[in-house]
């Protein structure tokens, strides 16, 4: 926790320990909720000025614009919580944009009889996260719903960033021979969730990957490196990411199983469940697919940032979308989207 | 990962295919009997590594795959009752009945829940009095332990909220089943290495001599795979037909006693009716008198829900080796993970499920 920081929730807490419906009524209590807790925790001169909406200076260029919900259950789980995950969330989604990001509004629908003592924990995350990611929280919402309506906290968190260069990052711009690149380890948040949501005990605790990418993305673009894409492996995982860049980009990407790096616990995890680690979620991983000519220098920074990250495949002329995947022990498959969502089996 | 990765070795798969390419003078064709590792044979691409005279036929161990549609129905008709919390291992929510599945329920409001082991569903019976409890007990002699520890703690603790829907089969029988058809093109077998691990090796030494056919208990890991394909391969040019163990590391003779010996206080043996193959005798598993009040299917009268198989599915052909995938008119076009036909699709560990997920034809000729 930062310094000087109160470690408790300011609000009159023995008067109010969970939050009421009166909170989001539009009445004094809401007023105290908003003052003391929101603007308390993202103090900025935008969102000082108590408006119904922040006005931005942006200056020429393009923007980027973002948004995205949380309804993760449990709201804390190891390496991060809700409130880390809805700032770095679309933090990212910005980067991937190619944007700096600046701005954030933040949308809390709390259920009713919320610990307030669990608000707090949460805007202080989320403002730890800002404070890491160099964002600004400038707006926000609350709503109270009734008891047993919510999973006690959603969140929405939607962002602008700034374009400072004349590329386009996107999956159409990714062409036949471009280097595809992997910031670090993958399937470590969707295990880490797995693992406390289902009461699944192992040998060692896996901690969500969740963290802000935007300060490694802003080098590569700082160290004049043409990128095509960038894409961050949230749902679904670098299948999915690969998959969707794929189809759109109408190329093929061919990647090599064994040059992607997936943590111990999270493959013994795995394998126990039957779950393939290329399909996990992830919040703090993201692939960049770059010319070839910039590859070494793009992974250089990406390695500064995460040790392990690595060229993991190339992309190839095809007349439709298709990954493919040269598995262990030299074979190549189809890496494909998964229909629903991964499911234990039975044996 | 120790106890993965040396058996997923590329240096090691190689050593391996080359042995077998120099040990085959002549087709074979081998069956793999578990479903584990027709997934692992073709995520991981082993068929590719072996030469053409071999040809692999996935087998019947899918316990998705070979549970009846009219069971999935009686599942279905126990999940929607309102009293009822319905447990299942998460790949049973998927599978289609005649007209809805275990998921659309859920997302219906009825209370369906993915479980880590039976026991979880004890625990929940003990915890919900009020709530009726229903394991949906699904697969093969490898599950079976499990299964049976749940219903033997629940009787113990007096538990009358708690009740099993018992879909269990059994290796040996479908075997013999296969080998006796007249259209049987088996001329070895992988041996499911987990089933193994259970039960033991005894009960296949009569059908290798009955059938004069080659059995290798195999395990589920490339180099496993590879090295029960070497071992049946050199049997079969060799004339032998025996019983061989390749996954000594898990598999005993005699098999895990305590484990064989809570399934017969539980179990009996008793015919069963299989997806897309119809009745086999004395080939699955049923509740042993003492625990009949256990029995799911009993406990809420759905013994006479019956159901009809596509026409246009041929899961059974597939299920016995007869036919690939690929040879089926309806695969990856009106049958696909997102709208099945039949089990094979559905399951991860199906056949045609595994075919759609890793080489559908057109799209795999990319190296």
């Amino acid at each position: 926790m930062t310094p000087g920081l109160p470690a408790t929730c300011p609000l009159p807490l023995s008067q109010y320990p969970h939050v009421l419906m009166a909170h989001g009524g539009g009445g004094r209590l809401m007023n105290q909720l908003i003052e003391k807790v929101f603007a308390e925790s993202f103090r900025n001169p935008a969102l000082d000025q108590r408006h119904d909406g922040a006005r931005l200076e942006a200056g020429a260029g393009r923007l980027a614009f973002s948004t995205d919900s949380y309804v993760v259950r449990p709201l804390f789980f190891p390496g991060g919580d809700i409130g880390t995950l809805a700032v770095n969330g679309t933090v990212n989604d910005l980067a991937m944009c190619g944007a700096r990001p600046k701005w954030l509004s933040a949308g809390f629908i709390i259920e009713e009889g919320l610990p307030m003592e669990t608000l707090w924990r949460v805007a202080q995350s989320m403002k730890q996260a800002a404070a890491a990611a160099d964002v600004q929280i400038v707006t926000g919402d609350t709503k109270v719903v009734d008891r047993g309506k919510g999973d006690g906290l959603y969140l929405n968190t939607a962002g602008v960033g700034v374009i400072e260069h004349e590329q386009v990052i996107a999956p159409g711009s990714v062409q036949p021979g471009d280097v595809v690149l992997l910031s670090g380890d993958v399937g470590r948040h969707g295990m880490a969730i797995m693992s406390v949501r289902e009461g699944l005990e192992f040998e060692s605790t896996i901690e969500s990957d969740c963290a802000p990418v935007a300060a490694t993305v802003m080098k590569l673009f700082e160290a004049g490196l043409k990128v095509h894409c960038l894409r961050d492996l949230t749902r679904g995982g670098l299948s999915a990411a690969l998959n969707e860049i794929a189809e759109v980009a109408r190329v093929k990407i061919a990647i090599a199983e064994d040059a992607v790096p997936v943590q111990e616990s999270v493959r013994g995890a795995c394998e126990i469940l039957g779950f393939d680690p290329l399909y996990v979620a992830n919040e703090g991983r993201f692939v960049a697919i770059v010319p070839e000519a910039d590859a070494p220098r793009a992974l250089d920074i990406l390695k500064q940032a995460h040790p392990e990250a690595g060229v993991i495949g190339w992309v190839g002329a095809a007349e439709r979308g298709l990954v493919t995947l040269q598995s262990r022990i030299g074979a190549t498959r189809i890496l494909d989207l998964l229909s629903g969502e991964q499911l234990p089996r039975i044996c | 990962m120790k106890f993965i990765d040396e058996y997923r070795d590329a240096a090691g798969a190689r050593q391996l295919a080359g042995a077998i390419r120099k040990a085959t003078t002549r087709p074979w064709t081998i069956m793999e009997v578990c479903g584990g590792q027709t997934h692992a044979i073709v995520k991981f691409g082993i068929d590719e590594l072996l030469p053409p005279e071999i040809t692999l036929v996935h087998g019947p161990g899918c316990p998705v795959c070979v549970t009846p549609l009219e069971l999935i129905d009686r599942a279905l008709e126990i999940a929607a009752r309102p009293d009822v919390t319905f447990c299942s291992f998460g790949d049973m929510l998927r599978v289609p009945g005649s007209r809805t599945d275990l998921l659309s329920l859920k997302a219906g409001g009825a209370d369906v829940r993915i479980v880590y082991s039976p026991l979880d569903a004890v625990r929940l019976a003990r915890d919900n009095p009020e709530r009726e409890v229903v394991f949906f007990a699904v697969g093969f002699e490898t599950t079976a332990p499990p299964n049976a520890m749940s219903v033997y703690q629940a009787k113990r603790e007096g538990l009358k909220n708690f009740s099993l829907l018992v879909s269990h089969v059994l290796v040996p029988p479908a075997m013999e089943a296969i080998l006796g058809s007249p259209h049987n093109r088996v001329q070895g077998f992988l041996a499911a290495g987990h089933v193994c691990a259970v039960m033991g090796y005894t009960e296949y030494l009569p059908i290798a001599a009955k059938y004069r056919v080659p059995i290798v208990v195999t395990g589920f890991e490339p180099l496993d795979i590879l090295q029960g394909v070497l071992m049946c391969i050199e049997q079969l040019e060799s004339g032998r037909a025996e019983v061989e163990n390749q996954y000594a590391r898990a598999v005993q003779r005699e098999g895990n006693r305590p484990a064989q010996e809570i399934v017969r206080e539980v179990f009996r043996v008793v015919p069963r009716k299989w997806r897309g193959v119809g009745e086999i005798p004395q080939s699955g598993l049923g509740l042993t008198e003492p625990y009949a009040a256990f029995d799911a299917e009993q406990k809420f009268g759905v013994t006479g829900v019956t159901a009809e198989e596509s026409p246009d599915c041929i899961s059974g052909l597939i299920l016995q080796g007869l036919n690939k995938p690929i040879e089926c008119s309806a695969f990856g076009t009106r049958c696909t993970p997102e709208h099945p036909l039949g089990a094979t699709m559905v399951s991860n560990e199906g056949a045609c499920a595994a075919y759609y997920r890793y080489r559908r034809p057109g799209r795999t000729e990319t190296k």
